[in-house]
């Protein structure tokens, strides 16, 4: 038995969304009265391999393999899932997430669950809760297999750790031949800069702001404060911000602790892509804007006035 | 190059989320069916632009019933050479990818093209399954694709930026955002599609390993605070020792 959790590094260490899926593999392991196996590839120094103790897994298994496509992280994720007669396989549904767990659903011919958000209920058979139509609404899932693939909405529980220790066992099998290789990273942004993905605040911002020379205060609010920088799609479209800062319904789909939105108006498919923020503000001067409907908090005013305000109080708080 | 484009049905992005049959049921009463954008908007628009630079074929499948067939005659629209439809009640992520594996493994399509994730469901599982069934390279979120003879080029995203990677074909690929611009089908493309082939062909029985059993909308905002906006300052304090999210 046991639940195996698969971890995705970057830089020397694990991505956060990486350390919620085991943490969520570990409390479903604990419910079924099993152990939690998580599973790496890639070099990482074994302090950083014992951290996945913290968030609730008993053992790690590290293969060193450098650069590994999907699918032979797939292999290995499989093989470890058949020798240890497990039956619940976990990811977090992001970028590595969605490029194996669907691998490892096929090989084991199992049920595959994605962006779920709460634990499973065995009450009666097997369900799971996911996220769907954008944040908009929740599905229940039955699953009908012997196995299950599940992969975790990041930033979507709250995540308990201990100081407990993971045991360190090292892979040294060979995952077979790449089908893909890797040719440059590219890395996103600026030094310094917070992953959108990975943020848990974020200011955002809109057409409002009339021009891509007015960000500077939106940049200075999300310095002092610590945030990522977003905005709306039409704001990447015409080049005023990079691509990768789109949010909504075609662009990155994220779910911070705090979502600051000014000027803009709160169009359903920009919505749809930052609805699971925790808490909302929205700063826009018109009170109609459909953005108040979604907030938390709202001040009705012209963004070159209350930003500039904003950041002032920022700065005084730390 | 012999390009398969996957299309699926997703309702239109304004649609309001709602169900019947005690919450066991999507309402489609008044939803407007649109091809998922990712679908349309990226992966079956590089496949046209990578025929029109190479040559061959571009055929766009959907699996599902007759429902599916106002989509499909869009991708035909748009320029599709042909279409499949796979007559299958196919359920899950899993049924629909073994469904389309199972028709493409004989027939030596060089590219399989698919978008991110349907807008509706938030998958991003079918175009993986089809990799792994077929066992080919599989390019996950992928904003560039490029093809030269038998190798693809692409770019995608991942955690903290992006990756380049080199593949073999035949590949399967999932379309992000950056891989084309949207194209608005003609009149002439709209007639001519009324007249391309759309193929309708038996499933092969795929299996469903989970269903929805339920659906639930999450919990109403309890409404906004209105700060002032003479006393913005306060916001940040209240962002602090209310919502304690800073
Ligand atoms: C299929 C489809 C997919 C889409 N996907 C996305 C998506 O992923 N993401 C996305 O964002 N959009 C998406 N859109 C576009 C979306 O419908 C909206 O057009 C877009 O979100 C509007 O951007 P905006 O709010 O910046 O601009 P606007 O709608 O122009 O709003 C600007 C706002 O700024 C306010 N404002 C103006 N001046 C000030 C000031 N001085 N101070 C304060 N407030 C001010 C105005 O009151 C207004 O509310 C999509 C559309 C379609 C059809
Ligand atoms: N029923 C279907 N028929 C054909 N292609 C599909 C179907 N469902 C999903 N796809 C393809 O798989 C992609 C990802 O879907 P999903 O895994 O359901 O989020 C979609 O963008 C489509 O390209």
């Amino acid at each position: 038995m046991s639940v195996i959790v698969f971890l995705d590094n970057k830089d020397g260490a694990f991505v956060k969304s990486s350390l919620e899926a085991v943490n969520y593999a570990a409390n479903i392991a604990s419910v079924k009265g099993v152990d939690c196996i998580a599973v790496s590839c890639g070099k990482l120094s074994n302090e950083v391999l014992e951290l996945t103790g913290n968030y609730g897994a008993s053992k790690v298994v590290s293969n060193y393999t450098e650069n590994a496509d999907n699918s032979q992280i797939a292999s290995l994720v499989s093989n470890l899932v058949e020798s240890n007669s497990a039956s619940i396989v976990v990811f977090s549904h992001d970028f590595s997430g969605k490029a194996v767990a669907p691998r490892v659903a096929a090989k084991l011919n199992a049920a595959i669950v994605s962006g779920v958000v709460e634990l499973p209920n065995f009450d009666s058979g097997f369900t799971v809760k996911k996220s769907v139509f954008s944040g908009k609404a929740f599905a229940n899932y039955k699953v009908n297999s012997e196995k299950a693939v599940l992969s975790l909405l990041p930033n979507s529980l709250d995540v308990i750790t201990t100081d407990y220790k993971a045991e360190v066992i090292v892979d040294s099998s060979d995952l077979g031949t790449a089908k893909m290789t890797i040719k440059e990273f590219k890395k996103k942004g600026g030094e310094g800069k917070i992953d959108l993905n990975e943020a848990e605040l974020v200011v955002s911002a809109g057409r409002g702001l009339k021009g891509p020379e007015n960000w500077g205060m939106v940049e200075e609010l999300a310095s002092v404060l610590g945030a990522a920088t977003a905005c709306s799609r039409p704001v990447a479209d015409i080049g005023w911000r990079p691509h990768h800062e789109h949010v909504g319904q075609t662009g990155v789909a994220i779910s911070p602790n705090l979502y600051i939105a000014i000027g803009i108006s709160g169009a359903i498919q920009h919505l749809a892509g930052v609805n699971r923020s925790k808490v909302i503000v929205v700063i826009n001067k018109d009170p109609e804007a459909p953005f108040f409907k979604a907030a938390d908090y709202g001040i009705v005013g012209d963004a070159f006035e209350v930003v500039p305000k904003l950041v002032a109080a920022a700065k005084a708080l730390n | 190059m012999k390009i398969l484009v996957c299309i699926s049905k997703a309702p239109d992005t304004t649609s309001k989320i709602a169900f019947t049959d005690e919450n066991s049921k999507f309402n489609e009463a008044g939803v407007q069916f649109i091809v998922n954008p990712y679908d349309e908007w990226y992966a079956l628009v590089r496949g046209l632009e990578l025929k029109e630079q190479m040559g061959g074929t571009v055929t766009a499948i959907a699996v599902g019933g007759a429902e599916n067939d106002p989509i499909i005659r869009k991708a035909l629209a748009i320029g599709a050479d042909d279409a499949i439809r796979i007559d299958s009640e196919a359920l899950d992520a899993f049924a629909v990818a073994q469904e389309i594996s199972n028709y493409a493994s004989e027939k030596g399509y060089d590219l399989i093209l698919c978008g991110k994730e349907t807008i509706s469901y938030n998958g991003a599982q079918v175009p993986g399954l089809i990799a792994e069934f077929m066992d080919i390279a599989f390019a996950s979120q992928a904003i560039k694709l490029e093809i030269n003879g038998t190798i693809a080029t692409i770019e995608c995203d991942v955690q903290g930026g992006t990756e380049v990677l080199e593949a073999n074909l035949p590949m399967v690929l999932s379309a992000a955002k950056g891989m084309a611009e949207q194209r608005i089908p003609n009149m002439r493309g709209i007639m001519a599609a009324r007249t391309k082939k759309l193929e309708v062909i038996p499933g092969s029985g795929a299996t469903n390993n989970c269903e929805v059993v339920g659906y639930s909308l999450p919990a109403a905002k309890s409404g906004c605070k209105y700060v002032d906006p003479d006393n913005a300052e306060e916001l940040i304090s209240l962002l602090r020792n209310e919502a304690k999210a800073i």
